[in-house]
């Protein structure tokens, strides 16, 4: 919460001081798209902090949990499916403990996460398919 | 003086009698030991009269416990002991093995094995009583039979306590011995060792005498032997080790092994009429003891083209066979349940709607105090009996009422069971692909690249999978008996290392390459097991499940924060092995096992694994520590 309001801060700082001054109006729809598009950097420490990883893993896709990459939600979507999973596996978790701000900087940290390659593009899943398939 | 002659004397109980020179001797000998303790004792003001509490220990305890005591002189040679004795009885078990950690109550028996026997049965030494119980647990599951572990009074056997509540959750036979009677520590021996460990082990015993120790190690190891098979502990007195046997030096008793209970034939033949009479039957297979065991398991599943679901638990089934797994689907109207859900195996139970046969033995067992199966499978029909004894007749009866039109029948739908069967396994194999490139590196990455490396050799699975996702179950080719051992039986962790080593002992003189996918907080238990492999040179390919943590206990306590609405920072305040990193490579280094790691990067998977192969082969145990992701 700390990090998250400091960051804050430092935007509305380089607002004050020129960069985007004359424009308070534009300005704070800058820091809205910027909620909204998350912060990559701050969501890769909260997705360990808050053990994302426990269940999905570090690759957020290795686990018991749901596979999040590549992550196909907007990040609207990802925020309502976290407040409310609708299944027994995964706890909800409310903005008392994750604000919308900081899912929007977790589900930004998932979309960088590098996707699998495709099992056809693997030759050694491909043999363990076949032999498997025998 | 005076008390350290009396201390001296009652050292021992078989120094009673010896000369009173003798005894004079022996205190003078110790004196400046004895004198040092008790000045120490002395200066922390814990000693002599007027401070009240409990009874302060006398010299020889306090010399015992902080390692300054010396063997008291021999005053009487005794060339026939009556642990001779004992080592006849263990020698006609076939008994080939023995683990222990060395401990005074049983120094008699420990001594004839090194020099009546000749350490034969191999001596193997432990340092934990755990690990040297854990180890018989894995022997037993790879070859079938139990190797001997002793245990020292009290002290030893709440040590094994863990590894045998594991055993007995698991249903494997192990013959322990413990010592009591070694009254140089008073917290040593007890009145009643046994009651310890009585709630979970199937037998135990204090025999009075010699020939006593004999009739009870016959019956103990029958009673391991005997489905459904559990630890059994027999408390062997150390006067009875160290004093010299009878005049007429007792016999060697009779040893027969009893057969399994199998069921009775009407039983057989009603359940032959239920199979080949129903349209969509199913065998859910919790466990079976042998090879022959799974070989039947196949024939019956043959004939009746029906789906073989094995409880992940152990081999029941070959992984790969046509019939394995939950075939086409239908709702099943004959379920035939071997020794599954509660009866000490995995495997699924019944199913509402059909008629659920069950066969097992879990009603032979009285647990007490812990239900640490559960409770069984509710059947229609139930059937006291081991799966595996009754199979042959099983099989018999369905053969005789196979017709051409059966047959016909059978098959066709077995061809679908097969293709949905099929395309099942082909799925998981697919799944392998998922994070196949992250790191840390994923579980199912291992278990793919470990594949081209041992296809063509003869392995064995020695570890639990439940934690490493069950990747070798969906991808390799599973089909002997020891291609997987199971898990722990109780949960307990500790018991991976250990067990795994222990497999990896009953292994070695096959040649089979034995594998442990090992994961962190169990290695840490006891992780001395590492020297025992190395200093017992004990071919073993230990790779590390490394994900820095008590992953299971991370995963719920985070649920458990968010419950209760609190948040997660704090999730991994005692749940993550971190901070500093543990070096398991340096870890195995320094118990004298070759090792490479930390591994990373999932490129370097495979030629790490072939290099460790190579040396398991030519007789080498290795480590290989890989930073993985947190579950499968």
């Amino acid at each position: 919460m700390l990090s998250r309001s400091l960051a804050a801060k430092e935007i509305m700082k380089k607002l004050v001081f020129g960069i985007l001054a004359p424009a308070s109006a534009l300005g704070l729809l800058a820091v809205s798209a910027l909620a909204q598009q998350g912060d990559a950097g701050r969501g890769k420490k909260m997705f360990v902090d808050y053990s994302c990883y426990a269940c999905h893993g570090f690759s957020g896709q290795n686990g018991p949990g749901r596979r999040l990459v590549p992550m196909k939600m907007a990040n609207v979507a990802f925020t309502a499916y976290v407040r409310s999973p609708g299944t027994n596996q995964m706890p909800s978790y409310s903005a008392k403990v994750l604000t919308d701000a900081q899912l929007a900087d977790i589900w930004a940290y998932i979309k960088t996460l590098p996707d699998s390659p495709e099992a056809k593009d693997i030759p050694l899943v491909q043999q363990l398919k076949a032999e498997a398939g025998k | 003086m005076a008390k350290l002659k009396n201390t001296s004397v009652g050292r021992r109980g078989f120094l009673k009698g010896a000369a009173a020179g003798a005894a004079v001797s022996a205190a003078t000998l110790v004196t400046p030991q004895l004198t040092e303790a008790q000045q120490q004792g002395a200066g922390r003001g814990g000693r002599g009269g007027g401070q009240g509490g409990a009874p302060q220990p006398d010299g020889s305890a306090i010399a015992r416990e902080d390692g300054t005591a010396r063997p008291a002189p021999v005053s009487r040679i005794v060339e026939n002991p009556g642990s001779d004795y004992m080592c006849d009885v263990i020698k006609a078990l076939g008994i080939e093995y023995v683990s222990f950690n060395p401990g005074s109550s049983f120094e008699g028996l420990h001594e004839s094995l090194i020099n009546y026997t000749k350490n034969n049965p191999e001596i193997i030494t432990c340092t934990h009583e755990e690990n040297a119980v854990a180890m018989a647990h894995g022997y037993a599951k790879a070859c079938g039979k139990p190797m001997l572990a002793l245990l020292h009074g009290t002290i030893g056997v709440q040590h094994a306590a863990m590894a045998i509540y594991n055993a007995y959750g698991d249903r494997v036979p192990i013959v322990m011995i413990a010592g009591v009677g070694d009254t140089a520590v008073p917290a040593h021996t007890a009145v009643d060792l046994g009651a310890m460990v009585r709630d979970f082990v199937k037998w135990d015993h204090q025999p009075d005498t010699l020939t006593g120790v004999g009739q009870a190690l016959i019956r103990a190891y029958k009673l391991a032997m005997t489905p459904p098979m559990a630890p059994v502990l027999v408390t062997v007195q150390a006067e009875l080790q160290m004093g010299a046997m009878p005049a007429n030096r007792p016999q060697v008793p009779k040893f027969t092994m009893p057969s399994a209970p199998s069921a009775d034939l009407a039983s057989v033949r009603q359940i032959a009429k239920d199979l080949v009479n129903a349209t969509n039957p199913r065998i859910a297979a919790g466990r079976v003891r042998t090879q022959e065991g799974m070989d039947q398991l196949v024939q019956l599943a043959d004939l009746l083209q029906c789906p073989v679901a094995g409880g992940g638990d152990r081999m029941t089934f070959p992984n790969r066979h046509p019939m394995a797994g939950n075939g086409a689907g239908g709702a099943a109207d004959v379920i035939l349940s071997l020794e599954a859900g509660g009866g000490g195996g995995g495997g699924r139970g019944g199913a509402a709607g059909g008629k659920t046969i069950v066969i097992s033995t879990a009603e032979l067992l009285a647990t007490h105090n812990y239900n640490i199966n559960g409770n069984g499978v509710n059947g229609d029909v139930y059937i006291a009996a081991d799966p595996e004894a009754t199979l042959p007749a099983l099989i018999e009866e369905v053969q005789k009422l196979m017709t051409p039109d059966k047959k016909r029948l059978f098959e066709d739908r077995g061809k679908k069971h097969a293709e949905a069967n099929r395309a099942a396994r082909a799925t998981a194999a697919e799944a392998a692909s998922v994070g196949w490139n992250a790191s840390p590196v994923s579980l199912a990455r291992i278990a793919a690249e470990l594949w081209p490396l041992i296809k063509n050799e003869d392995w064995s699975y020695v570890s639990p999978q439940n934690f490493a996702g069950n990747w070798a179950n969906r991808l390799w080719d599973m089909k002997k008996i020891y291609h997987y051992l199971g898990g722990q039986g109780a949960g307990g962790m500790g018991y991976g290392a250990p067990a795994s080593v222990g497999a990896a002992l009953a292994n070695r003189k096959n040649g089979r390459i034995s594998i442990n996918i090992q994961t962190d907080g169990d290695m840490n238990y006891s992780p001395g097991i590492l020297w025992t492999a190395a200093h017992h040179r004990i071919p073993l390919l230990s790779i590390m499940h490394n994900n820095r943590g008590y992953h299971q206990e991370v995963m719920f306590i985070a649920r458990a924060a968010s419950i209760r609405n609190r948040g997660q920072e704090n999730s991994h305040i005692g749940t993550r092995l971190i901070d500093p990193n543990i070096d398991y490579a340096m870890m195995a280094k320094a118990y004298g096992m070759y090792s490479e790691g930390p591994i990373t990067d999932p490129k370097d998977l495979a030629p790490a694994f072939k290099r460790g192969i190579e040396r398991v082969k030519k007789g080498e145990p290795v480590m290989i520590d890989v930073v993985t992701q947190p579950r499968g």
